[in-house]
């Protein structure tokens, strides 16, 4: 590792990052670079992985985006117009399109070896959460999860006790891996860059595991992890067809995504995917709106960073109403519908 | 399929239903004399390890539900819960009360753990609810390099050896299969975890826990990552309780402005 800085390579991209300096928001960071781990869905860039290279602008230092799968190349060349970005790698192999940890892993690895990078950044999404603690095992690196405030180059900002506490850690690892909660970390979609795209190393492993199927929700509705506004029901609902009857139609008026509470979900009233709270989503809307909740703690961890928080509750009591910033006290079979109908016609 | 030999690690942690709070000195939370239970996601671990067995899903049969802790000398409390739900034997890894372990350290553990014990299926929770970090299952499979399988809510044995697990994913579910050995993580839609029983428990207590420490592991506590400081999250106000449609609407309104 000590050698690193005087392999020609680095000494390259090392020019290369006094470039780049105004983009970093830090001191001493002459060495810094960063590879963002992009996901992509049949060809398709997932959006939401871009929050990886806003993240990796709060560091500074040369940024590489990383991108693998069947056909990559549209999803490259997306990601390669992400101002600030300086090289877009990208592997073309059907080995790698389901993203399954065993193979997608030691790609990583090889990668982060290929170009000396001091940082990895991925998103704690489903993907990043089963593949980037593998790829920190076989690097020997403590990851750091679900990041949201970078404060320098080794300090970072997370939340744990499902959110009843933030904790400031600073890392010690010469390889920094860290996953980011995408809601604190706008996706940038800036489209003026012109990186570079480079084919990477490819280790071809050995898959001890096999892709059978995947089961995806469709919905015409907004996503629920990015939406600006989002309906929620609990509990209170008291059934699926309750719930689809009052939610969604106050959801549509609003153009807003729906979610749901462990409650909701446990008792088969909305899709597991819909489950916001410590153990689902965690969502930073604009606007949520809780109907029927009550507010455990584990739902509040996921949604307590929304700019307004409404609720809507027969019981005056629940904790929900501690935290909204406006709580409608009633009965949501009246008060939804009635409320569905006056934003309609508003 | 060869006999199946499970390995549950679980983690001793403040009870889901408390809320935790802050020490003053903003290191850590508190956890003196405050209720602590068995990581909920452990217990469908251990939960589905019986089942596997008491149903007889694994074609070559469960030889061995060992459970495993790392924590202070009160982490033999959730073994014995563990035995008493119907694991076989435990292993305690002995630590200093006040003192923790990073999830790769614990992952590090557990290779070799795996390793002496034979395991072939290592069952984990998908994450725990102090750190939230999420990563001793995967880490766990990279240093074994076995197969993994995170956030399971279903998982079936076939007679053609093979494992398949259903994941929940982003935006829905996924399902892999791989043969023995695997690591795989537990979600919430996995099963219900049952009660121990008062029989249960009085067995339980006579079942063997080892007890060990990091030294015979050969392993040190080494912390990559300096705790600077831990505080609560801004406090949100509870704003206007209103009665009728209207005024909710009209708040609302205002709200958007500000916002």
């Amino acid at each position: 590792m000590l050698a690193r800085q005087f392999t020609p390579l680095n000494r390259l991209s090392s020019l290369r990052i006094v470039s780049s300096l105004k983009y970093s928001a830090f001191s001493g960071s002459r060495f810094l670079s960063t590879i963002a781990i992009l996901e992509q869905r049949d060809g398709q860039l997932l959006k939401g992985s871009l929050s990886a290279f806003t993240a990796a602008k709060r560091l500074g230092g040369t940024i590489h985006g990383f991108v693998a799968g069947t056909n990559v190349s549209a999803a490259s060349e997306e990601a390669a117009k992400v101002d600030g970005v300086d090289q877009i790698i990208k592997v073309e192999n059907e080995l790698y399109e389901k993203g399954l940890p065993e193979v997608f892993a030691p790609l990583v690895v090889e990668n982060i070896k290929k170009g000396n990078y001091t940082h990895v950044i991925g998103g704690h999404s489903s993907f990043g959460k089963s593949m980037l603690p593998r790829v920190a095992a076989l690097l020997d690196s403590q990851q750091v999860s679900d990041v949201t405030t970078i404060e320098d180059d080794k300090t970072f900002v997370r939340s744990i006790y499902a959110g009843n506490a933030i904790a400031t850690v600073e890392s010690s690892d010469s390889i920094k891996i860290i996953t980011i909660r995408g809601t604190a970390f706008a996706p940038d979609t800036s489209t003026s860059g012109s990186s570079q795209i480079v084919e990477g190393v490819d280790p071809n492993a050995h898959a001890p595991a096999e892709w059978v199927s995947e089961d995806l929700a469709t919905s015409s509705r907004p996503d629920l992890a990015t939406a600006s506004k989002v309906v929620s029901g609990g509990r209170g609902l008291k059934s699926k067809e309750q719930f689809e009857d009052v939610i969604l139609p106050l959801a549509d008026a609003l153009g807003a995504a729906v979610g749901a509470s462990r409650a909701a979900v446990d008792n088969g009233y909305a899709d597991n995917s819909l489950q916001v709270g410590q153990t689902g989503k965690v969502v930073a809307p604009g606007l949520y709106l809780a109907v029927g909740i009550s507010g455990a703690i584990q739902h509040l961890a996921g949604m307590k960073d929304s700019k307004v928080i409404a609720a809507i509750d027969k019981d005056a009591d629940a904790p929900i109403f501690q935290v909204a910033d406006v709580g409608l006290v009633g009965d949501l079979f009246e008060k939804v519908p009635e409320l569905t109908q006056k934003v309609k016609t508003k | 399929m060869p006999p199946v030999r499970i390995l549950v690690p679980i983690k001793r942690v403040i009870d889901y239903a408390v809320r935790p709070r802050v020490n003053k000195a903003q290191t850590a939370v508190e956890t003196a004399g405050v209720k602590h239970s068995m990581n909920p996601f452990d217990e469908l671990s251990v939960e589905e390890s019986v089942r596997i067995r008491e149903k007889k899903r694994a074609p070559g049969g469960v030889e061995d539900i060992c459970v495993f802790s790392a924590g202070p000398p009160k982490a033999q409390d959730v073994l014995r819960t563990a035995m008493a739900m119907g694991a076989d034997r435990a292993i305690h890894v002995e630590i200093k009360d006040g003192e923790d372990l990073e999830p790769l350290t614990v992952a590090k553990l557990l290779h070799k753990t795996a390793t002496e014990q034979k395991s072939n299926l290592i069952i984990l929770g998908k994450q725990s609810i102090d750190d939230d970090a999420a990563q001793t299952g995967p880490m766990l499979a990279g240093l074994l390099g076995w197969a993994q399988a995170t956030q399971a809510s279903n998982v079936e044995f076939g007679e053609d050896g093979f494992v398949t697990v259903t994941k929940e994913v982003d935006g829905g579910v996924e399902t892999i299969r791989a043969k023995l050995p695997m690591v795989i993580t537990t979600d919430l839609r996995l099963n219900k975890p049952r009660y121990a029983s008062l029989p249960n428990i009085m067995k339980a207590k006579k079942k063997p826990i080892i007890k060990t420490t990091l030294a015979d592991f050969g392993i040190e506590n080494v912390k990559r990552l300096k705790v600077l400081k831990v505080t609560e999250p801004p406090a949100r106000q509870g704003g206007e309780k209103v009665q009728d449609v209207d005024s909710f609407i009209g708040k609302l309104k205002e709200l958007a402005c500000r916002a």
